[in-house]
Parts: structure tokens; sequence; C-alpha cells
């Protein structure tokens, strides 16, 4: 691990470190020395000692597919925006790595706790892509069934899962499970006293939870520097755990750290952070004009950081796939985008009387009078077109 | 010249101006009202012009917003904060309710905390879940709050210098889905006091009352139910605390019959309150039960649904004809 826990034995000492890592901070975002790194913007793999990762060609194969397909539902929702048929959209362009590469360190019986823009990690769970759009189309709240995938619902509200995810994960401890929960969050909503909160509760009861937050570089159009003058990875350490800071655009490395953090959570070790060192390719959401605060050479450097161009280079260089799987996965990326189209188009529009369902799990008079009133209500335009 | 059409928005941003410009211990500060100038920029340009220690980008913390906000006010600085969407007022609600409202009654008057708290409310906008409620009867349930929402550009400018004047903490309820709605604002007018209801159409036979973004839909349906021959008074609340019931009062002892109207879940709303002491008041003047009409014990649905939740013209159409039918 990157990061020692001292900061809680020898308190002076911390305080020292603080003005260190102070400095380092202005050096973000070039201060990457400690940032893991296992396949580099050029498509080269490298060594690092304590997250070594062999996988196989048909892995990377799968790492690669997994994110075009992803992108390539990410344009099209955008698209589907555009075109009037959803009223939002928070797009994942550019974090795709960050995603796929936590995403797929999961087991089945662990458990994610999403924000809102996790469509990568929903993907790797196993949710139709076509269920997240329902709360951008404004037909729903979330649409999917949390247990099916272990995949929890989209939180908007900045941080709120992340408690959830360690009372989760102190429910799984309890239990005896091997099982780890996995939350994510952005440098943004690192802000948010929830999240300190979670991260003393995870680590006084040595929760089974790995926070994976992705530093996108922006919170809105504010900076990472508007939240924090350390590097968010330090920040574990004064809880008294380990944080650790990865290349966000490298699947390998990514897939890598998030697996050897679940494994640490699951082995009785407790929480781990890891900080995903990445970039918001896109607008935040699309209701969001970037150039109002951003420079369009901040976003050209950082294509050339693109995580899915330097898997491809690998995979073309090292000869493990060649123009007809690109070609195939083309055709592929074209058929998910059609389905997608497909199915939103002819999402319909939730019965009014959807208005008065699930309030309640056991029903409440209130709510039944309401309805009752409503219905009446509703009625009586019928009976006047009727003429009754 | 001094009177000028503006949009609802504008008339917030030329009054934070004007408030910046006057006194130099006003401060804005929240998430994105600098360089972005808000999500809805309402804060466009003033950071520009006062500068990143006067327009304050702030960490993505709402309770860190507020409490830090309290602290400066007892510092002698009168912060004006921005809580991005009325969903996202709850990680601060603890600072406002436990601290903000109750500091001057535990100091027994010697602090005072000049806080305003805007919040974009309400729905309409077709937005995604927690960026259109109307939590406004949370806050004027808690004594040492007032609670306002400007229901016009003129209000919107003249509501907000006063509450930005006032030495008590003041919720200021924007109705965001009338950002763009303009009218007349004459910024050397003489404002009427903050708290007082307005009777922004006169009528006979009913009165309906509402507040910030439900003020337009009472007129249209007055003016709907003129064209069937009902006369219907509408009564601006435009200050849900203090609750101007004088002003209520004296309407409906001229009509008879009172529908109020607001986005809010009915239940345990502003227009229960007004419901109750309206009957206390005006028991023998009135011809039929205090109506109410706003939203439904559920949460604010899915915005394919928002048309059904809140109260449009029908609505108060159907509540009108209800009443008069007594
Ligand atoms: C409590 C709360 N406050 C404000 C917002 C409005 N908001 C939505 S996303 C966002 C920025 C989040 O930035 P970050 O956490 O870095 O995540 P990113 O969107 O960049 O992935 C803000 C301010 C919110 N959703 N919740």
């Amino acid at each position: 691990m990157t990061v020692e826990s001292t900061a809680a034995r020898k308190p002076r000492r911390s305080g020292a470190k603080r003005s260190t890592t102070a400095r380092d901070a202005k050096k973000q975002p070039e201060g990457q020395t400690e940032l893991v790194q296992l396949l580099t913007p050029e498509g080269e793999r490298v060594e690092h000692p304590e997250y070594a990762i062999d996988p196989t060609p048909e892995e990377l194969r799968g790492l690669y597919r997994d994110m075009v397909l992803t992108r390539r539902f990410d344009a099209e929702a955008t698209t589907l925006q555009r075109q009037g048929e959803l009223g939002l959209w928070a797009s994942l362009l550019g974090q795709e790595a960050a995603q796929i590469g936590s995403g797929r360190a999961l087991r089945d019986d662990d458990y994610v706790f999403p924000t809102y823009r996790e469509h990568g990690v929903a993907w790797c769970r196993g949710v139709d892509p076509t269920n997240l759009l329902g709360m951008f189309r404004g037909v729903n709240h979330g649409g999917w069934d949390p247990n099916s995938n272990n995949f929890h619902l989209y939180t908007i509200v900045i941080g709120s899962q992340t408690l959830h995810a360690t009372g989760y994960a102190m429910g799984v401890a309890k239990d005896g499970a091997d099982a780890a929960v996995l939350a994510y969050f952005g440098d943004g909503a690192s802000s948010q006293g929830d999240v300190a909160e979670s991260f003393t509760f995870s680590a006084v009861y040595n929760a089974p939870v790995v926070f994976f937050c992705q530093n996108n570089q922006w919170a809105i159009s504010e900076p990472t520097e508007k939240q924090t003058r350390v590097p968010l990875y330090q920040r574990a350490q004064g809880y008294g755990f380990p944080g650790v800071r990865v290349d966000g655009n490298d699947v390998l490395a990514c897939l890598a750290v998030t697996k050897a953090a679940l494994e640490r959570a699951r082995t009785g070790q407790g929480p781990m952070l890891i900080e995903a060192f990445t970039y918001r390719m896109g607008a935040h959401t699309t209701s969001d004009d970037p150039t109002r605060y951003r420079s369009p050479e901040e976003r050209e450097l950082w294509e050339t950081k693109d995580p899915i161009l330097r898997l491809r280079t690998l995979l073309t260089r090292e000869g493990l796939a060649d123009d007809a799987y690109f070609a195939e996965l083309e055709r592929e990326s074209d058929a998910l985008a059609k389905r997608v189209r497909d199915a939103v188009r002819a999402m319909p529009d939730p019965d009014d009387m959807a208005l008065f369902e699930h309030t309640y799990a056991d029903g409440h008079a209130l709510v039944d009078e309401e309805r009752a009133q409503f219905a009446e209500y509703q009625a009586s335009f019928v009976t006047a077109e009727e003429g009754i | 010249m001094a009177a000028e059409k503006m949009s609802l928005s504008k008339a917030i941003n030329a009054s934070l101006r004007t408030a910046l410009e006057s006194d130099p211990k006003v401060l804005i500060m929240g998430e994105d009202v600098g360089k972005l100038g808000g999500v809805f920029r309402v804060t466009d340009g003033l950071q520009k012009d006062f500068g990143e220690d006067r327009v304050i980008d702030t960490p993505l913390a709402e309770s860190g917003i507020v409490g830090t906000a309290i602290g400066l006010a007892l510092r002698g600085y009168r912060p004006v904060v921005e809580i991005q969407f009325d969903g996202f007022v709850f990680p601060a609600y603890d600072q406002i309710v436990t601290q903000l409202a109750k500091m001057h009654a535990r100091s027994l008057g010697k602090v005072k905390l000049p806080v305003v708290i805007r919040i974009p409310y309400g729905g309409g906008i077709g937005a995604v879940e927690h960026h259109s409620e109307s939590p406004e009867a949370l806050f004027a349930h808690v004594a040492g709050l007032k609670v306002i929402s400007p229901a016009n550009a003129s209000d919107a400018y003249w509501m907000l210098q006063q509450a930005i004047g006032s030495d008590d903490p003041v919720i200021y309820f924007e109705p965001k889905r009338r950002y763009h709605d303009k009218s007349e604002v004459d910024t050397a007018a003489i404002p009427g006091p903050l708290h007082a209801a307005r009777v922004v159409r006169p009528g006979a036979d009913l009165t309906l009352a509402a507040y910030g973004p439900m003020v337009k839909v009472a007129l249209d349906a007055a003016a709907a139910a003129a064209e069937e021959g009902k006369s219907i008074e509408v009564v601006d609340l435009r200050s849900m605390s203090p609750i101007d019931f004088d002003t209520i009062q004296r309407s409906v002892e001229r009509t008879g019959r009172l529908v109020v109207v607001h986005e809010a879940p009915v239940f345990l709303g502003t227009g229960s309150e007004i419901a109750a002491r309206i009957t206390e008041r005006c028991f023998y003047h009135l011809q039929a039960p205090v109506l109410r009409v706003g939203g439904f014990h559920s949460p604010y649905p899915p915005s394919r649904l928002e048309d059904e939740y809140l109260p449009g013209l029908d609505r108060v159409l159907d509540a009108v004809d209800r009443a008069l039918a007594y």
C-alpha cells in the first residue's frame, strides 16, 4: 500500500507531513509520482511492484470490448438527450477505464453503491443498459432491482451512498460473509460530511468497503483544488486506512488495484480508498456548458491519455486483435446503440395512478384517500367528454 | 432610468450586484457561483466584477456552506448563500434548524445572524429527482427562520434586498420555473413591507391564495374563471413565515371563500396552516370550507408525471368550482 496509517498514532508527525503534502498538491495534476500505472498512454505495459497483473489475451480483449461498448452506449444516450428522448444525461466519456477496470475486479457476491455516472460499472454488473435510462427519461427514479445484480440504485445527492455502502459492509462482516462492497463517488463529493463520516465508520468498524473516488478533475465548474489541498488518496491516512492513487485512464491498473483492495477487505483488513485520477471529457451533464470554466487545450491534453486508445494500441501491437475483431466489435456497438435507441423510444410513460404507488410498503390511509380522490377527479374528465 | 423589464433571474442578479456594491460585508457563497455563474446563471458576472473573496465558490458541502456562513455572520459579514437545488438543502438542514434558527434566542438577542439562503425550488422543468421539490413548510415550521418567495421580477429584486438587509436568517425560495418570466422592475421604487401579502387581482366570489411559482397559475385560473362569469380574487402571499393573515382575512371577508394553492404536498403544508387560521378568524364569513390544492403524499414523481402531480389550471378550477358549489 502506498500510504501507511501513521496519523492516528503520531499526530505531531502527521501535522508536519501536512505541509509537505500541501506543497505536493500544488504540483497537481503533474505530481503523479505516486500514480499506479500498468499501461502507459502509449500502450506500453509497465510493472508495478505491488500490483502485478497478467491478463490473458482474452481478458484484455474483454476489457477493451467493455470499454468500447460502454462508450458507445454513453454516446447514444447523449444523442438521445439531444433528440429530446431523455431529459438529461450524465456522460462517462473518458472514465471508461476507471469504471470497467474497477467493475471487472468485482466478484458476483460483492455489492456496488454507485453515483449517477457509473454506467460502465452497471455494464460490468450485467444491468441492462436500457434500465439506466428510465430515470434520465423521467419515467422512474431508478428502475432496476438492486438485489438482482448487487448494484444499488443511482444516488443523486452527492456522497450519501458512501454511508450506505459502509453500513452494508458492516452487515456483510456481521454475517461472516466474505464479500466486499465498492462505493463510488467523485472528487467533489469528497467534500461532503457524509463521505468523511463513512471514512470514520468504515475505519472504526473495520468494514469491508472499498471507496473508489473517480477524480475526473471537475465538480461541475469547480476544479479539484476547490475541494482539497492534499491529493485525495492521502486523506485515507488520517482515518487509519490506506489510500492509493491509480491512473484512472489505465484499465489494467484500475483492475489490479481494485482487485487487491477488494481482496484486502474480504480478508478482514478493512477499508481502502482508491483515487482514480481521470478526466471528464464531456460536459458535467447535458445541461452543463464547460466552455464557461475550462479550456479546450485541457481536454486535448487528456485526449492523448484516452483509455480506449491505449489498450487498442497494445492489442494491435501485440497482435492480440486484428481488423476483423475490431470490425466485429464495431458491428456489435451499432447493434447495442440501435437496441438502446429502440428501447428508449418504446419506453412508455408511467400511468397517472403510479403517483400513488410504492410510497409505503405497508400502505397508508392518506395515500389511499388521495388515490381515490385523484381517480374520481380523473374520471370526471372522461364523464364530461362522454357527455354523461 | 430606474424602471426596466427584466427576467426574474436577472432581477436576482441585479439585486445581488446592488447588495455587493452597497455593503462590503455582503458575500455570495455556494457551489459553482463563480465562473459558471451558478447552474441557472443567477450569479453570472458577479465574481468577475467583485472577485473571488466576495463571490466564493465553495467546496461541495452544504452543511459546510451554511455552517461557515453562520461563522462569517458571527464575525460581522452578511453571507448570501446559494443552495444549488431544493433537494440538496438537507445536508445543511441540521445547521439551519439547530444552529442558524436558534442562536439569536440562545444569546438572548445579543447575536444576530443576517444570513440569506437562496434556494431555487419547485417543479415543472422536467428535471431528475431532488431537483423539483418544495420544502418550504419544513423551514416555516422552525421558529427563528423567515421564509419568503417572490413571484415576479420586481419582488425578486426587492425582497432579496430586504432579506439581505434583515438581521434575521431568511430562506429565500426562488421559483425556478419562473426564472425566465419577465416583468417590470423599478430599482428606485420604495418597496412595501417584506412580509405583506398582496392582492394581485381583485375579485368578489372567491379568494385564491398562492405564492412563488403558483401565483401565475392562480392568475391564469382567475382569468379562465372570469370567462365563465366568476370573479376570483388572487392574493400573492409572498411570505410563508410570517404569513400575512390580515390581508387574507380581509379578502376572505369580502369573498367568503378561500382556496390555497401550492406545489408542496397538501398534508401539513402551508395551506393547512392558512386553512386553520382563516377558519378561526373568518368562521362566520366563510360560505365554504377552505380548500387546498397541492402535491400529494408521495415523493416528487419522475418528470413524465409531474404535470399530474403539480396543481395546474384544471385542478385549481376544479377546487374553485367545488368551493363555489357550497
Ligand atoms: C448534496 C448535493 N449538492 C449538490 C448537488 C448538485 N451536483 C450534482 S453533481 C455535482 C458535482 C459533483 O462532482 P463530483 O463529485 O466531482 O462528481 P462528478 O459529477 O464530477 O462525477 C453537483 C454540485 C448534488 N447532487 N447533491
